[in-house]
């Protein structure tokens, strides 16, 4: 067991995390930030105030008991500490690194009101990486099947949250690889996939049956599955469907939507081609148009890629930017060139048709709309034209139609989501649950997990109700 | 794991591959596809579905050798098996009744037309059909079309085997003879289905084509198989991939085919080498 560290502790600031430096790490896809140290750790821990009323689980998602593990962590009891994180949350090694902390647990720590607030993704992060700790779990099955569709963050959890409460899960992945957006959208960068694989294990051993290349609608469909004895259903299948601009040059060879080249990037592992089959366009200028994460990822990809410039194109201001700052930031360190207040109007193409330019407008940012965002509008006779030979489109997905197209019953509301009750996330049709993306439109890892938990509670409980 | 129970070798470098796929086998209807991928390293690539078996829980593939993947899978013999596949995937062919339908088919083509002109004739219609490819060497089920058609033309560019032409002509003679069709459907090269659609416009004639740009997941999440259509974006893996074959912008679909066309030779190039034995010769790789 490690010693505590003796030297006095400085609540004021948060122990830093070592990084790869900008330089470096843009000639990678190896991860950014590298994670404390056991020392580090506890010195991070021990800046912990253990308060009375822990503000930091209210912002926490799936509700783990911070206080606890970190005070665990504080005193290098790192197996329970360990134990204390999974009791809550199945994927800490993922959620220690793609969580936007800064607006949930970290947000709400009572340090971060003067000082830094505690690094409590950083210590979630440590402590799910030590490999030599797997913790077990006692599990009285009950016989009783229920179906899980995608195996994303959302599907993963509610998998694993049945299968500790006795269930006989099973999830259906269409794709070839488990995991959704943390294999084929994250990068590696930030996500290492050798991470999402042993989370992945984790939750088979907990007794998940992973049914890969089986798509609800054409392979199977959701009724075939109640036939088969399967009492609920939770269906976590996101939104994968990508959104274009509907402006001229949008087909031309060189465009892409963000989906397509994360997927090459990430799950085909085309940035290893020719050893791995999966080709992809690198191109030597490359503009990504959006402001979110997605745009972030795609940006600093290509950067790696090898293109000289990755600009990228936003409509509002650096203010509006719906990424994460961190990301934002290490972003701006890699050298990604930021074209604020600027829309694209159109590809321009050669005349084998790939990418040559691509023209924008300026923009000037009216009064608030309702979300309270100041809305865009566009500045006449101001265009402009960059060249580039690559462009790709991450202005936002929304959920993939088929499985409401194959399965009757099924109430959608605004932009095709699932509508579904409060708390208990019961669609409008009978067995039938569902949360994450395909019912928020596109969030975030952890509120898929965190709604995907209150799921899987409401269907323990409508499997228990079902009897009576 | 997909186990294949039968390989046969149809035509030169065609190549056809039963393989156990029980839940695809089930629910595959004439028209869709399959993505696979055969190993680990491997791409994902659609085939069409060419025939399937329901009770023996077992699927047709026919692929022609022409890069890296297709060369790989033309490698795998019985007993060996395929990574992944997963289907059935697209829309299954529309289909009509007791109508005339002129059924083409055009090199590897004629193996997905095979199940629909098959469930046209069971749907009483009358199916007339037009088999071709570049050269005599490259026809294949010319027996099992003529069974399941009232009549068959088959045509090559180069004459070595029925008539000398493209399928277009003998279509036209039927067009200009006034053999009313309700239908032309088209299964083949991109430029052939082109041809072919245009040809049939003036007339009037309904011409559906089965359209085969570069796809990745197969499932609608990336956009890599959109073309356009009537001017609107569709993607073929989700809204196909049968379309209205005078609707369709053939020219970009044909470009956007070009896409990684250098990729595509260095991949096959490197596994040519590595399969010969001989050192990987990379002069023409381009920026890595």
């Amino acid at each position: 067991m490690p010693k505590l560290p003796s030297a006095k502790i400085d609540r004021r600031r948060r122990m830093p995390m070592k990084e790869q430096a900008p330089s470096e790490r843009t000639k990678n896809f190896a991860e950014v930030a590298l994670g404390y140290t056991g020392e580090e750790a506890m010195k991070e821990a021990q800046r912990c105030l253990q308060c009375d009323a822990p503000m930091c689980k209210e912002g926490c998602p799936v509700g783990i008991d911070i206080p606890k593990f970190v005070h665990e962590t504080a005193e290098g009891r790192f197996d329970e500490a360990l134990k204390t994180l999974k009791d809550t949350n199945n994927l800490p090694a993922i959620c220690g690194r793609v969580c936007p902390q800064e607006s949930q647990c970290e947000k709400k720590c009572i340090l971060g009101m003067k000082w830094n607030p505690l690094a409590i993704g950083r210590l979630e992060r440590f402590i799910a990486d030590r490999d030599e700790a797997i913790t077990s779990v006692d599990i009285t099955t009950n016989g009783r099947k229920v179906a899980v569709v995608g195996s994303g963050p959302a599907g993963l959890t509610a998998a694993a949250d049945l299968a500790r409460m006795g269930y006989s899960v099973t999830i259906f992945e269409a794709l070839h690889k488990p995991g959704g957006v943390l294999v084929y959208g994250i990068p590696e960068f930030r996500l290492p996939k050798a991470i999402v694989e042993k989370e992945v294990e984790y939750v088979k051993g907990l007794g998940v049956e992973i049914r890969l290349n089986s798509i609800i609608g054409k392979t199977i469909t959701i009724d075939e599955i109640f036939a088969q004895g399967y009492e609920a259903v939770f269906v976590g299948s996101g939104a994968g469907l990508p959104t274009f601009m509907h402006i001229p040059g949008e087909n031309l060879n060189g465009v892409y939507s963000a989906n397509e080249f994360l997927t090459r990037v990430n799950l085909m592992k085309a940035f290893l081609f020719p050893e791995y089959d999966t080709p992809l366009k690198r191109g030597k200028s490359v503009a990504v148009v959006g402001g979110g994460n997605v745009a972030m990822d795609a940006a600093r990809t290509a950067k790696r890629l090898g293109a000289e410039h990755v600009y990228l194109i936003y409509r509002r201001g650096e203010e509006e930017m719906p990424a994460r700052r961190e990301e934002l930031e290490h972003a701006k360190e890699e050298g990604i060139e930021f074209k604020l207040l600027m829309n694209p109007t159109k590809i321009i193409g050669d005349d084998k048709r790939n990418v040559k330019a691509i023209e924008c407008v300026c923009m000037e940012l009216g009064p608030p709309d309702e979300s309270g965002r100041r809305s865009p509008v566009c500045k006449e006779g101001s265009e402009t034209t960059l060249d580039v030979d690559t462009v790709i489109i991450a202005i936002g997905t929304s959920p993939n139609p088929l499985i409401v197209k194959t399965t009757p019953g099924l109430k959608t509301g605004k932009h095709g989501v699932l509508e579904v009750e409060p708390y208990t996330f019961k669609t409008s049709r009978e067995g039938v649950f569902a949360g994450g993306d395909i019912v928020s439109g596109a969030a975030t890892v952890i509120s898929a997990m965190g709604q995907a938990k209150e799921a899987a509670r409401a269907i323990d409980e409508y499997i228990q109700n079902k009897d009576n | 794991m997909h186990r294949i129970v039968r390989k046969i070798e149809l035509a030169s470098g065609t190549t056809l591959f039963e393989v156990e796929a029980p839940d695809v086998a089930r629910k595959a209807r004439p028209g869709q596809f399959v993505i696979v991928r055969i190993d680990d390293a491997g791409e994902r690539i659609p085939l069409t579905i060419a025939d399937y078996d329901g009770g023996k829980g077992t699927v047709t593939l026919v692929a022609l050798s022409i890069g890296k993947t297709t060369t790989m899978l033309s490698r795998l013999e019985e007993g060996d098996s395929i990574l992944d596949l997963a289907g059935p995937l697209g829309n299954p062919a529309e289909m009509i009744e007791n109508g005339t339908v002129v059924c083409i088919g055009g090199g590897l083509g004629i193996a997905p037309i095979y199940p629909i002109a098959r469930e046209l004739k069971a749907k009483g219609n009358k199916v007339i059909s037009i088999i071709g490819a570049r050269t005599a060497s490259l026809l294949f089920w010319e027996e099992k079309m003529r069974a399941v058609s009232d009549e068959l033309h088959i045509v090559t560019d180069d004459g070595t085997a029925g008539r000398k032409g493209f399928a277009v002509h003998p279509l036209m003679d039927l067009i200009n003879a006034g053999v009313k069709l309700d239908r032309v459907m088209i299964i083949g090269s991109a430029i052939m289905m082109k041809v072919t659609a245009e040809a049939t416009r003036p007339h009037g004639v309904k011409t559906i084509v089965s359209l085969n740009p570069i796809m990745v997941d197969g499932t609608g999440m990336c956009g890599s198989c959109r073309v356009t259509v009537g001017g609107k974006v569709k993607f073929a893996c989700v809204d196909g991939p049968e379309f209205d074959g005078h609707q369709v912008d053939f020219d970009e679909l044909m470009a956007r085919l070009r896409m990684y066309m250098d990729q595509e030779k260095l991949a096959l190039e490197k596994y040519t080498h590595q399969i010969e034995g001989v050192p990987a010769c990379l002069s023409s790789h381009p920026q890595k």
